[in-house]
C-alpha cells in the first residue's frame, strides 16, 4: 500500500490559508512588535525607535520584578493545581455517574457565567467576600468570623477560580465522557477497585483533556489583571499589575513590553511542555 | 355681489397658495430657531479626570451651544502627558489637567495660550493662584485654574479618633494593621511620607538624603497595608469599611461618601496636607478653540464653579469669590461640609495662610522614574 506523506499542495494550502493568515495578523506580527519594542527607548513621554537594551537590563535587574514575576508564576501554579483536583470529581460524576441529558444541562449550566462580563462577575464577588459581604454574614450567624477575604491572595484565588474553573470542568468532561467504558469495565472485571480504576485507567485516558483544561487555566490566571487587583488589593502584585504600573507612570511601554515579552516566553514554554507531555507516549 | 363673492370665497389652488404663505410665514422664526438645534452637535474632545466630561458638569453648557462632550479619562498627570503624547496634535480640544503637569504640557507644545482678561482672574480667592506656578511662561497665560482640593488623612471615624487622625502617624496604629489602604499613584503618598519626615514647605523638592528617609518611612509602613486602589476600589474599601484609613487621597472621595451618610471624612493634619490643582487647557491645534474657551469661561463663571464644587465624581473647593458666594447661596450644607465659609476652622484659605498646604510637584531633584520605581518596590515588599 502506497504512503500519504503529508506534503504542501495547493488544496491542502488553500485551507491553510485562513488559520496562517491569522496567525501572523493577530500573532506573530503584534509578537514581534512587541519584540521590537522592548528595545525602545521613551522620551519626553514619546516612544523613539532605538535598539538598546536598557529595558531589559533595568527590568532584569529590579528585585521587584523577579518577585512579582514568581509571585505570579506561584499563584497561577496554585490555582492550576487546585483547580484541576477540585474540577476533577465534577468532571468525574458528569462523566459517569449522571444521564446524559443531565450532563448536557450541567455543561450549559457551566457556559452560562461566560454570557456575563467578567469584570461584573468580580465585583459580585467583591459583595460577596467584603468584611460586611454575605458569607460574613452568614458565618456570622453561626458565631465566626469575620474574616478579611478581600484585599489577600484568597480573594485573587477566587477570582481565578471564578474564571477558570467553570472551563476547566467542561473540558474535563468532554474529555473523559469520551473515554471507551469497556476499558473501565476491564478494570473491574480483573479485579481493580475503584481509586485504581481512576489512576490506573481513567487518568491516564483523560490525559489530554485534563492536561488541556490545567494549561487553559494556567493561561487565563497567569495573564489576569481583574481578579489580583479588584479581589487582590494588588497583595501580592502580579505581572499584569506591574504592566499597568510601568505604563501607567512615565509611560514606559518598552519596559511594560518586557514584561510581557517574559509571560509570552514563559507560557510558550510551559505550553510547549505541557503538550509534550500530554502526548507522550500517545502514539504506542 | 360678484365683487362680494370674490372677497370672501376663494378658489380651491387659491386657498393652498394662501394658507400655505401664512404657514409658512408662521413656521419660518421657529424654522430659523430650531435650525441651530437640528443642526448636529458639534463635538469636543475632552481629555480629564474622571467626571468631568460627565452631565453634571456638561449638561447645561452642551444644550446651551449645541455642542456634545466626548471625554477621554486618565488616572494620573504622567498617564495624560503619555495620552497626548501618542495621538497626533489637535486630537484633544480641552485638556484637564494637574497644574504640576502644564508647564511640561507647555514645554512640549501641546496647548494654547489664553487670554487671561477672558476670565475672572481677580476675583480669585488666594493671590498665589493668579500666577499659579508653571501655568505661566514670559508673562504668558496657558492654562486657567478651574478647582483644588486638599489631601490629608482619610479615614473611618469608627476606626480611628479625630484627634489621632490630625497626624499622618496615626497610619501606623496597631488598631487598624492592614486596614491601610493606598491610592495606587506615588505622588500623593510619598508626598505625605515627605510632610512626616518634616520636608516642609517642599515636600517634593528633596535631596537624597531625605529622600532616602522618605523611602524608609515608607517601607516602615508596608506591614499596615492591605491594599493598593484605583478610584473605584479606594471607594469601595472605605465605603464597605474594608479600610479604616487611605493614604494618599483627601476629600475628593471621601466627601462623596460623607454625603452619602458614610463615617468617614478627610482632614489636613498636622504635619501639613498636599494641594491637588486642576486647571484647563486649550489643546494645540484644536479647531474648537473659541467654543472651548467658551466653556472655560461657564466654568469659571459662578453658575460653573458651583457645578464643579458639586460634581457628582468628586467635589472640589471653588477658585472664585464669586463662586463661593454662589455655592452658599445654592447649597449652603455643602458649603459648609467643606469650610467655604468665611471664618470656619477648615475654610481652605484658612489652612494655606496658616502655612499647612504645600502644592503637589513633580518630584525636583529625583526623576519621577526614580520615584515611580520606589512605589513598585513598595508594593512588592
Amino acid at each position: 500500500m502506497k504512503s500519504v506523506k503529508p506534503g504542501l499542495d495547493a488544496y491542502a494550502l488553500t485551507w491553510r490559508l485562513p488559520v496562517i493568515i491569522w496567525q501572523v495578523l493577530f500573532f506573530v506580527a503584534p509578537l514581534a512588535f512587541m519584540i521590537a519594542m522592548s528595545f525602545f527607548l521613551v522620551k519626553n513621554y514619546r516612544m523613539v525607535e532605538a535598539f538598546e537594551l536598557a529595558n531589559w537590563i533595568k527590568m532584569f535587574s529590579r528585585d521587584y520584578f523577579r518577585d512579582t514575576y514568581w509571585q505570579t508564576l506561584g499563584l497561577a501554579s496554585l490555582t492550576t493545581a487546585c483547580a484541576t483536583m477540585l474540577a476533577f470529581p465534577a468532571a468525574f460524576a458528569l462523566s459517569f455517574k449522571v444521564s446524559e441529558n443531565a450532563r448536557r444541562w450541567a455543561i450549559f449550566f457551566l457556559i452560562i457565567p461566560f454570557f456575563t462580563s467578567y469584570l461584573v462577575r468580580i465585583f459580585s464577588w467583591y459583595v460577596l467576600l467584603a468584611e460586611s459581604g454575605v458569607i460574613n454574614k452568614i458565618i456570622g450567624f453561626l458565631g465566626v468570623g469575620p474574616y478579611t477575604m478581600l484585599n489577600t491572595m484568597f480573594g485573587t484565588m477566587v477570582g481565578y477560580f471564578a474564571l477558570t474553573l467553570p472551563l476547566v470542568i467542561i473540558l474535563q468532561t468532554l474529555s473523559m465522557s469520551s473515554i471507551d467504558r469497556s476499558l473501565i469495565e476491564a478494570a473491574h472485571n480483573l479485579g481493580a477497585g475503584r481509586f485504581r480504576t481512576i489512576f490506573q485507567v481513567i487518568i491516564p485516558s483523560a490525559k489530554i483533556g485534563l492536561v488541556v483544561g490545567a494549561l487553559f487555566c494556567f493561561i487565563l490566571s497567569f495573564g489576569d489583571f481583574v481578579s489580583p487587583y479588584y479581589l487582590g488589593g494588588s497583595q501580592p502584585p502580579t505581572l499584569t499589575i506591574l504592566i499597568t504600573d510601568t505604563t501607567k507612570s512615565g509611560q514606559q511601554w518598552p519596559r511594560a513590553a518586557v514584561v510581557a515579552v517574559t509571560m509570552m516566553v514563559t507560557l510558550m514554554v510551559i505550553a510547549f511542555s505541557a503538550i509534550k507531555f500530554a502526548y507522550h507516549n500517545r502514539s504506542q | 355681489m360678484k365683487n362680494k363673492s370674490t372677497t370672501l370665497s376663494l378658489s380651491r389652488r387659491q386657498f393652498i397658495k394662501r394658507s400655505g404663505g401664512v404657514a409658512t410665514a408662521i413656521a419660518f422664526p421657529a424654522i430659523v430657531t430650531s435650525r441651530k438645534a437640528l443642526a448636529e452637535p458639534t463635538e469636543i474632545n475632552m481629555l480629564a479626570w474622571y467626571g468631568h466630561g460627565e452631565p453634571d458638569v456638561v449638561s447645561e453648557f452642551e444644550a446651551m451651544n449645541n455642542v456634545k462632550f466626548n471625554p477621554k479619562y486618565y488616572a494620573g498627570g504622567d498617564n495624560m502627558l503619555g495620552l497626548i503624547a501618542q495621538s497626533p496634535p489637535g486630537t484633544y480640544d480641552i485638556i484637564l489637567s494637574d497644574a504640576e503637569f502644564v508647564q511640561q504640557l507647555n514645554q512640549a507644545g501641546y496647548i494654547e495660550e489664553l487670554n487671561p482678561d477672558d476670565y475672572p482672574i481677580d476675583d480669585f480667592i488666594h493671590e498665589d493662584f493668579k500666577q499659579f506656578p508653571g501655568h505661566w511662561s514670559d508673562g504668558k497665560m496657558y492654562s486657567v485654574m478651574v478647582r483644588f482640593g486638599y489631601l490629608g488623612v482619610s479615614y473611618n471615624r469608627n476606626a480611628i479618633g479625630d484627634d489621632d487622625a490630625m497626624s499622618y502617624k496615626c497610619f501606623w496604629n496597631e488598631d487598624i494593621a492592614g486596614k491601610v489602604g493606598h491610592f495606587d499613584w506615588h505622588l500623593p503618598s510619598l508626598g505625605m511620607m515627605s510632610l512626616l519626615n518634616g520636608n516642609i514647605p517642599k515636600p517634593f523638592d528633596i535631596d537624597s538624603g531625605a529622600w532616602k528617609g522618605v523611602q524608609e518611612t515608607t517601607m516602615s509602613l508596608r506591614p499596615q497595608v492591605g491594599g493598593f486602589f484605583d478610584y473605584g476600589g479606594t471607594f469601595n474599601s472605605l465605603k464597605n469599611s474594608e479600610m479604616s484609613a487611605i493614604c494618599g487621597i483627601g476629600d475628593w472621595i471621601t466627601g462623596v461618601l460623607e454625603k452619602d451618610g458614610a463615617p468617614v471624612t478627610s482632614v489636613v493634619p498636622k504635619e501639613g496636607g498636599i494641594q491637588w490643582t486642576e486647571s484647563y487647557c486649550i489643546g494645540k491645534g484644536s479647531a474648537k478653540a473659541e467654543l472651548v474657551n467658551q466653556f472655560i469661561q461657564y466654568m469659571m463663571s459662578p453658575a460653573g464653579q458651583v457645578r464643579s464644587a458639586e460634581m457628582a465624581a468628586y467635589p472640589a473647593f471653588c477658585v472664585t469669590n464669586a463662586g463661593q458666594a454662589e455655592l452658599r447661596n445654592v447649597n449652603m450644607k455643602e458649603a459648609e461640609r467643606t469650610g467655604q465659609i468665611v471664618g470656619a476652622a477648615n475654610n481652605p484659605l484658612t489652612l494655606i495662610s496658616e502655612g499647612r498646604i504645600h502644592y503637589r510637584e513633580v518630584p525636583i531633584q529625583q526623576s519621577l522614574e526614580e520615584w515611580n520605581d520606589f512605589w513598585s518596590e513598595y508594593k512588592n515588599a
